[in-house]
């Protein structure tokens, strides 16, 4: 994060902020209370200290007011310290919550284009990691290095008015402190760089022969991938005791450095009370001070790495919320869908330099079934992309009943597709849930005649509580995932279909026996079909052969062979060589 | 957990001196506050100059001192807690790779990773952060109580109070509050999942028009980790407070009493100050100790996760091999004779914790040198079935015989010896693409390497690379296509020189006429090898020997090509699902 972006991250949380501020504002009162009261206590105890003089010299009177002051002044801070955690809490939750809530919703606006671009992982860390390292680095860091400033503030009038010169000593040697730590963590740094990679190999031999370990097994691989290990492992053995040992020098080095200021502090403070400048009750808050002096410095100093982070992680997740949405939408309705599409000069790419669909034209009428066929990357996923609105046009227009889709809300243009993609993504929840996902309040019976149309409920019923089983990532195979989707938009039969290789990981004989299902499914329904089984294309109406974005045949199964282009060579590397 | 303290042993030395020597740096910070007492109760008093330096020279000695002993300690901390996570680690590793498949599949391979690398790590911070600190806070804790008795029994009084009341406040509000952050977690992971969802799911929502749905089940599991969060909070928020009053109400106290004592002269002006540095000490150690348990606590779960993972048995036994190299001899002689190379008897199997048979009543026989194409649907066992014979699971009914011994009459290792085998997911790993075939045979020379590249049909793919053999292969085989993988993890088996190869829907990323030259390249070996090959593909095992027809974990039809043409149902169907598609063709 460099120091011109930081201020702007820090106005737009402050502009986040919005009702927390108050709470800010309360949490900083708050710490400055506690800060002077904790301080003040040692005061009021320095001074008890100088009531009880000796033997039959003690001020009674003064030494229980103050006792009584210190109790009232405890308690205060004491509750101060208590609220202020609460408020914090509230603070750091609160703005966590909202923060999170405001990126969901801007996940469902985003264009799928930053999503694809981004990826998952990327979009969830800024979500969860980076929003909580946000609140606890910023926010509380905020507090923090706040509270640590008034501490030493404070301290410092304090011990000025107590005694200027041994002031003066702790503000000489204090440094002495921190040039011992740095000097320690220069020479870790790369001690754990070291250990650091060789953890690092040793992670990637584990994942490969742990997560490989059934290939492990079946090749009897198991002493070499121990001897492997072993050796790793002894290095790294090597290594982090090294690292390990150094790093935990710091305390120490830094508690003797104290340790020389403290007796330091005693030395002059009992030449000053024999020279009658100091008071014993003095010299005891001023050896507490001593003692204390340096966590306000420590504490600042692993505060502001933290904020640095932490300024980096909101930098993300600000990125994130501030991202464009994708393009307005319209309140017309797409309203009693026949299906008749047609595109017009269509033209789009992902990245601008590089051209994928240029002029594309097609007009289809209701009812056809379009098979689309390509060799990878030729653009057939891209074509549904757009017929779902999933991307935007660059040029041109695409029009369902005579109506360029740009110009309807996503939402109604999409419901009147049923989708079913390769990728079979299902909800971790019932089976149920997941085959009602368009229609939650569909009937029993509705949802287990869908399933048995899909042929997905001789699973379903197999399962261990049927309907209500929880799906997770590893209970189905992708086969029976696949059949699940399918269920799903069986359930809802809107006008229009895409199936996007739908049964690529069914089997050939089921896939026969659903295909009586996806017909009637199909039955007088536009369908937009990306296949790579034959049979599935050569039922279409139409077939358009994609290479480079661009469609380059259309016709009949029997058309396209008989002309000996593309498509022919196509079928002839993918489905020929059975009798050779 | 005791399981674990084993790794220690090795390190009993420094595990006491550790913490030995952090005792004596503890027992020399309490002597400090002795110190100050003295030069306030002789050196000041008596305006004696050199008894206050001969104390200051004390108190710097004292901090030397303290500085080499307690480096000294953290040397070894450092030692046992880092040898103890190596020798964990190691043994932990070479547990792991004895876990059958089936252990494997119930506990899963990513799990055991993160037990591993992060696990461990964590335990080794416990350890290291036990042997420094655990003894040393309740000892200067105590210590200063002890001192206190030393200086005057009355004030001492107050610290046997005090300290039992301030330990139960802090671990009750631990005991409350550790479980708590545990279900914290819980909602923390519903968050994540649902934002994951939202993500990888986000087509389909669209799709269906369920954006609104989806934010108010995030907003829901956003509500209530948010709850729950600010409820412990609300909780853990009174730790400092509460020891922070705790400790003033016990100062002011010993200050009330001590009036009087200094009064009546029981008591000097020094010792008071000394007792208010007790008091002081005491505070940061408890705060420290409270830490400390929430490290120690953090250590524990992961400790007892490793734990979990020893007490798992490898998950298959095998006879004791008396000696490996007679038995293997054996077993050589006493095969060859045998003509049969596998043989199932109404073989039935389950997965762990399903209801349904994966396999039922598998029933068949393997001539030693024949080709059997295995076929059937999604889900069918197909997998399952082969993955018997190199007894990756055990039978859960009947048996299976490889060349005339039951499976389960091999000793480790003893099976696995004679059968290469080529899994579904085809998977390389990082090394040179030599290391990678020499997984089948550590001794394998060129020619054998070269044979097997030949027949696998990748010797192309070795050929193209800059490198040839000595090409790196990345971690996962990333730099190779999906048919690339799957050909050199078939010559990978070959290399073994096995006398059975199964192939798992191995050929499933070649064209046609790949896979055709690679059958062919197998057919052609000198015929000794059994092959089995598990396809969807008719046209993959036509030329088998024999063909099983699994349906639903029954085998539903066996025989040749022809003979299941006219017998067997599902086998047409299969067939004339993907003739379909080249009939049209070739007529």
């Amino acid at each position: 994060m460099s120091k011109k972006q930081s201020p702007s991250v820090i106005k737009k949380l402050l502009k986040f902020l919005g009702r927390y501020k108050a709470l800010l504002l309360v949490s900083l009162l708050l710490s400055v209370i506690t800060v002077v009261l904790q301080l003040y206590v040692p005061v009021l105890f320095g001074r008890c200290i100088d009531y009880v003089v000796e033997e039959g010299n003690v001020d009674f009177n003064s030494l229980y007011n103050t006792i009584w002051w210190i109790l009232l002044f405890v308690a205060i801070a004491g509750v101060a310290t208590w609220i202020m955690g609460l408020v914090n809490n509230r603070l750091t939750y609160g703005i966590v919550k909202s923060i999170r809530a405001s990126a969901i919703r801007k996940i469902q606006l985003l264009p799928l284009s930053y999503l694809d671009r981004k990826g998952v992982g990327d979009i969830v860390s800024r979500i969860i990691t980076d929003t909580d390292q946000l609140s606890d680095g910023l926010l509380l860091g905020f507090t923090q290095l706040f509270s640590g400033i008034v501490t030493i503030v404070v301290t410092l009038v304090i011990m000025l008015r107590m005694n200027p010169w041994i002031t003066l000593l702790v503000l000489v040697l204090t440094p002495l402190s921190f040039f011992v730590s740095k000097f320690i963590a220069t020479g870790t740094y790369k001690m754990f760089k070291q250990q650091n990679e060789i953890r690092g190999e040793q992670t990637s031999l584990v994942e490969e022969m742990v997560g490989g370990a059934r290939i492990v097994h079946a090749f009897g691989y198991e002493e070499r991938a121990n001897e492997r290990f072993a050796e790793n492992n002894e290095r790294l053995r090597q290594a982090s005791e090294k690292a390990v040992f150094y790093s935990s020098l710091t305390n120490p080095s830094t508690r003797a450095v104290n340790s020389v200021i403290y007796a330091c502090v005693a030395l002059m403070g009992a030449y000053m009370i024999l020279n009658g400048k100091l008071t014993v009750g003095g010299l005891s808050l001023l050896l507490a001070y001593a003692n204390q002096y340096m966590k306000p410095f420590t504490d600042i100093s692993s505060v502001i790495t933290e904020l640095q982070n932490a300024l980096s992680c909101a930098g993300r997740v600000f990125d994130l919320l501030e991202e464009e949405n994708q393009s307005a939408d319209s309140t017309e309705e797409l309203k009693n869908v026949t299906g008749k599409t047609q595109a017009q000069g269509v033209y789009f790419s992902y990245v601008k330099e590089r051209p994928l669909i240029e002029d594309f034209n097609l007009e289809i009428k209701e009812g056809t079934h379009v098979a689309i066929v390509g060799p990878t990357g030729c653009g057939k996923t891209t074509l549904i992309n757009l017929l779902m609105r999933f991307y935007d046009v660059d040029a041109g227009e695409i029009l369902i009943d005579q109506t360029p889709i740009q110009s309807v809300s996503r939402r109604s243009l999409r419901e009147n597709y049923g989708m079913v993609l390769q990728e079979t993504w299902l909800k971790n929840a019932t089976v149920r849930e997941n085959i009602a996902f368009g229609m939650p309040d569909a009937t029993e019976e509705a949802i287990i005649k869908a399933a048995k149309e899909a042929h997905s409920w001789s699973f379903i019923k197999r399962l261990p509580h049927g309907l209500d089983t929880v799906i997770d990532d590893s209970s189905l195979s992708q086969g029976q995932k696949q059949l699940l989707c399918i269920t799903r938009v069986m359930l809802i039969l809107p006008p229009m279909l895409i199936l996007d290789e739908a049964t690529s990981s069914i089997d050939t004989r089921t896939e026969l026996k659903i295909q009586n299902a996806f017909e009637k499914m199909m039955d007088g329904r536009t369908t937009f079909i990306v296949a790579h089984r034959l049979s599935t294309i050569r039922n279409a109406d139409i077939i358009l052969v994609m290479k480079d974005g661009h469609i380059i045949e259309q016709g009949s199964h029997s058309e396209l062979l008989s002309k000996g282009g593309f498509y022919s060579e196509l079928y002839r590397s993918q489905f020929a060589g059975v009798e050779i | 957990m005791k399981h674990l303290l084993k790794y220690l042993k090795p390190y009993t030395k420094e595990s006491i001196l550790a913490p030995a020597f952090k005792l004596v740096e503890a027992l020399l910070d309490l002597i400090v506050p002795i110190v100050i007492a003295d030069i306030i109760k002789n050196g000041i008093k008596n305006g004696d100059k050199e008894y206050i330096i001969a104390r200051f020279i004390f108190l710097i000695v004292l901090a030397v001192l303290g500085l080499a002993f307690s480096i000294t300690a953290q040397f070894f901390a450092a030692r046992a807690s880092v040898g103890f996570a190596a020798n964990l680690r190691k043994d932990l590793f070479s547990h792991i790779q004895k876990f059958s498949y089936e252990k494997l599949d119930m506990i899963g391979t990513e799990t055991l990773i993160t037990r591993i690398t992060g696990d461990v790590a964590q335990l080794q911070n416990g350890v290291n952060m036990v042997l420094r600190l655990l003894l040393r806070s309740p000892f200067i804790v105590f210590g200063a109580m002890i001192m206190a008795f030393t200086i005057n029994v009355k004030a001492a009084l107050i610290f046997v109070v005090s300290i039992p009341v301030l330990a139960a406040v802090v671990s009750a509000i631990m005991w409350i509050t550790i479980p708590l952050y545990k279900r914290v977690q819980g909602h923390l992971d519903g968050v994540l999942l649902t934002t994951r969802e939202n993500l990888t799911g986000v087509r389909v929502i669209r799709a269906f028009c369920k954006e609104e749905e989806e934010v108010k089940e995030f907003d829901e599991k956003n509500d209530a980790y948010t709850k729950m969060n600010l409820f412990v909070g609300r909780i853990s928020a009174l730790l400092n407070p509460a020891t922070y009053v705790l400790i003033s109400i016990a100062t002011c106290v010993l200050f009330w009493q001590a009036g009087d004592s200094v009064y009546t002269g029981s008591m000097e002006q020094g010792d008071l100050v000394a007792l208010y540095n007790y008091m002081a000490q005491m505070i940061v150690e408890l705060v420290k100790l409270a830490s400390l348990i929430i490290t120690m606590n953090k250590a524990l779960a992961c400790g007892s996760r490793v734990a979990a993972v020893f007490a798992e048995e490898s998950g298959m036994e095998y006879p004791e091999a008396v000696s490996a190299k007679d038995v293997s001899e054996e077993s050589k002689t006493e095969t060859s004779d045998s003509d049969i190379a596998v043989r199932f008897n109404h073989v039935s199997f389950s997965y762990e914790g399903s209801k349904e048979d994966a396999l039922s009543d598998i029933d068949f026989t393997v001539r030693t040198g024949e080709t059997v194409g295995i076929i059937g649907g999604t889900g069918c066992g197909k997998s399952t079935l082969v993955n018997l014979i190199p007894r990756f699971y055990d039978v859960t009914g009947g048996s299976i015989e490889v060349f005339g011994r039951d499976v389960k009459d091999y000793e480790k290792g003893g099976l696995i010896r004679e059968i290469g085998v080529v899994p579904q997911k085809a998977v390389l790993f990082a090394g040179s693409i030599r290391d990678n075939l020499k997984w089948g045979n550590e001794n394998a020379g060129e020619e054998e390497l070269a044979r097997a590249l030949e027949i696998s049909q990748a010797a192309e793919i070795v050929e193209k690379k800059e490198g040839k053999l000595d090409e790196i292969v990345e971690q996962g085989g990333k730099n190779f296509s999906g048919g690339q993988k799957q050909r050199l993890t078939i010559a990978r088996a070959l290399v073994k020189n096995p006398r059975i190869l199964i192939l798992d829907d191995s050929s499933s990323a070649l064209d046609y006429a790949t896979d055709l030259k690679l059958r062919r390249a197998i057919q052609a070996l000198d015929g000794k090898m059994t092959t089995f090959i598990v396809s969807q593909r008719t046209s993959s095992i036509q030329s088998a020997d024999l063909i099983l027809v699994l349906d639903d974990g029954r085998i539903v039809g066996t025989g040749t090509h022809d003979e299941l043409l006219k017998t067997c149902d599902v086998y047409r169907e299969i067939y004339d699902s993907q003739m379909q598609d080249g009939k049209e063709e070739s007529a």
